[in-house]
């Protein structure tokens, strides 16, 4: 019988399953970080239990980090506890950990693909939604609360109900200036933030082929915003050629082992998704949200929608309304006229060295707009490190931006880097809801060619306006 | 884990969609090391609003969360089960759940019944014009009670039968040392460790 990608690596890693029960599945990869996981290490404590699998699992540090000083004590003295607790936790049970400071720390979804530690076929889990990141490998990848991480940490599996399974099929080729980033706000868009609850998205078609480990990455991290626990991506020779050579991928015969196994990994011919969706990847243009979820975007070359005649059911039209009140935003203003006061580059979505690069190379020459700030921070300090030999950080600080040290940062508002209320950002994160960046903070989410053309004119733009 | 068969309190109707996680509990509240004491967060933002819902007096003391579609959105934060469940709701009601969120929720004993949307609206209403309205939500009939009407709801078998006998699913799992053992002997050797770490 033919099988999708996600039922395969799915039934590779079933433990035990019996009728009327969830499947038991075992789990390849636990990451950890600070914030999910102190009361799941105090059940293990209270229960006196012990982590199963110490080798299976890794931690390190980036909600609550700094992006400045990361030299001195964090001066948020219930954040320092957070992260001096996960490293007593870390000791206490043998889990390697990558701290502060340390040249392999940054945001968990960064961190675990760089060190080669994700591998297609795997199971990977993580007590943060972004953990879906990881299918770009085409693992199955899927964020987990606390209770979930304690019971991984005790038993590495998870009683866990079978997902179903949606193509997503991205058909023709992404015009210049249109990124991996423009394609999943479209899909989102598209199926809405409820369209993919229940599902495994499997991306595919041509104009997913074509894209970077990179792009994949930032596609199937924001399969979440779509309500999908997963997103995957069959692997092929760019995941191969990603691979090779990390530190933890593997070698000499292991690798022929594995590369063997992973070209298994791709969905037959005749298989049955569960649901289909297809996208013309030839139409799409740059794409920027207008409200407070994901699926509120449109092309950027359109205007805020109006709440009382761009949408049918009473609940759209009432969530339009909240949005554009909470915005401050005017139906009929073209969105290419809306101002933004903060444009942040980073994030578990768009913090890898390709994203700094392709901004790098738009706002090389140019000034960031007078009364704009822009916030440069990579995902890791291993991008970071990277991005410097490439000269990446002289070239935003050249342009007047902030060039900063690795974590979650402005994605989300735990750390010092935050909106203040009313401040309105362009951000290459993945999320816009109420308050994400900041109490009254007012998020577009954006390519990272986006953020650069916006940082230099002030207003939601891409490069294409530049050149005008 | 506490069981759960039947809970009869008074109700609020949140007419909102798409209530993320973020919104049940800002990401600054998520720094605590505890599992407890979470409810000063619970919709902290909307509450900094005199005029929400939950600051209304007649809805002081519901533990009953009549919601829009699409509830518990976005971040895998288990503290926005526990923010509400600190603050003393025991059952959410809604056409449409996150997945993450539902499952937090069964792990924590807080019912996440799904509803049509039709019953929702009904029930929005029903709570608007009586606050004091008494809210029955039995989980072994699968079914809401209120004023004379009842409405269905959906929750799988296996959650039910867990909140039912007030289940960890932990200790389930540790019954079945023996087939992990077995699954663990035959993993393929190229699967990646982490320890110890690449020098």
């Amino acid at each position: 019988m033919p099988h999708t990608l996600a039922e395969k690596v799915w039934a590779d890693h079933v433990v035990r399953s019996a009728e009327g029960e969830p499947d038991l599945l075992y789990i390849d990869l636990h990451l950890l970080h600070e914030v999910t996981s102190p009361q799941a290490f105090d059940g293990l404590r209270a229960a006196g239990r012990q982590v199963r699998r110490p080798e299976l699992t890794i931690a390190t540090e980036d909600h609550n980090t700094p992006t400045l000083d990361i030299d001195k004590p964090i001066a948020d003295p219930v954040s320092r506890l957070q992260i001096e607790t996960l490293r007593k936790n870390c000791a206490d049970f043998g889990v390697r950990i990558h701290p502060l400071g340390d040249a392999e720390q940054g945001i968990v979804h960064v961190v675990g693909p760089q060190l080669g530690l994700t591998q297609p076929g795997m199971t990977v889990v993580c007590g943060d939604s972004h953990t879906s990141t990881h299918g770009a490998f085409g693992a199955l990848a899927f964020g987990i609360g606390t209770s979930e991480v304690e019971h991984v940490l005790a038993t590495q599996t998870l009683p866990l109900k079978p997902f179903k399974t949606m193509a997503v099929t991205v058909t023709g080729e992404l015009a210049e200036g249109v990124t991996a980033k423009d394609v999943v706000l479209a899909v989102i868009a598209r199926i809405g933030t409820g369209g993919g609850q229940g599902y495994v998205l499997e991306y595919r078609g041509p104009a997913i082929e074509k894209l970077s480990m990179e792009g994949r990455m930032t596609v199937c991290n924001m399969s979440i915003e779509a309500g999908a626990r997963a997103g995957m991506i069959a692997p092929d020779e760019t995941t191969f050629a990603y691979l090779k050579g990390r530190a933890h991928a593997p070698s000499g015969a292991d690798w022929d082992a594995a590369v063997a196994y992973w070209k298994t990994l791709r969905t037959d011919e005749g298989a049955v998704f569960d649901a289909e969706v297809v996208i013309d990847g030839d139409a799409l243009t740059p794409y920027v949200t207008w409200g407070t979820n994901p699926g509120q975007g449109l092309p950027l070359s359109a205007s805020v929608p109006d709440p009382e005649t761009d949408f049918e059911a009473e609940v759209d039209k009432t969530a339009a309304r909240k949005a554009l009140e909470y915005m401050g935003l005017e139906a009929g203003t073209p969105l290419r006229d809306i101002k933004v006061d903060t444009v942040f580059l980073g994030s578990c979505t768009n913090g890898r060295l390709e994203d700094l690069r392709a901004a790098a190379a738009v706002i090389k020459g140019h000034k960031v707009a007078d009364g704009v700030r822009m916030l440069v921070v990579p995902g890791s300090a291993r991008v970071r490190l990277e991005a410097e030999a490439e000269g990446l950080h002289e070239v935003f600080q050249a342009a007047g931006a902030e060039w900063r040290f690795a974590g979650c940062s402005m994605c989300l508002g735990m750390n010092p880097d935050q909106l203040a209320p009313g401040e309105r950002s362009a951000s290459t994160s993945n999320r816009n809801f109420e308050g994400r960046q900041g109490k009254g903070g007012r998020t577009h989410l954006v390519s990272p060619l986006v953020a650069a053309a916006t940082a230099i004119r002030g207003t939601l733009s891409s490069p294409s306006d530049l050149a005008a | 884990m506490e069981k759960f068969t039947t809970h009869t309190g008074r109700a609020l109707p949140l007419r909102r969609s798409n209530v993320d996680t973020d919104q049940i509990i800002p990401a600054v509240y998520l720094k605590r090391i505890t599992r407890t004491g979470f409810e000063d967060g619970l919709f902290a933002a909307w509450r900094a609003d005199p005029e929400f819902i939950l600051n209304q007096e007649q809805y002081q003391g519901v533990s009953i969360l009549v919601a829009g579609p699409d509830f518990g959105t976005g971040s895998s934060r288990e503290h926005a089960v526990w923010a509400l469940k600190d603050y003393g709701f025991k059952v959410v009601l809604s056409a449409r759940f996150a997945d993450i969120f539902r499952g937090n929720s069964a792990k924590d004993g807080l019912l996440t019944a799904v509803l049509k949307q039709d019953d929702i609206e009904l029930l929005w209403k029903l709570l608007e014009n009586n606050p004091e309205a008494e809210v029955t939500v039995d989980l072994e009939a699968r079914e809401v009670r209120v004023e004379g009407h009842v409405f269905t709801f959906e929750v799988d078998d296996y959650t039910r039968w867990r909140l039912l006998e007030g289940l960890d699913d932990i200790s389930l799992t540790l019954r079945h040392g023996e087939a992990i053992d077995e699954f663990e002997a035959e993993r393929p050797g190229y699967k990646p460790k982490t320890l110890p770490a690449a020098a």
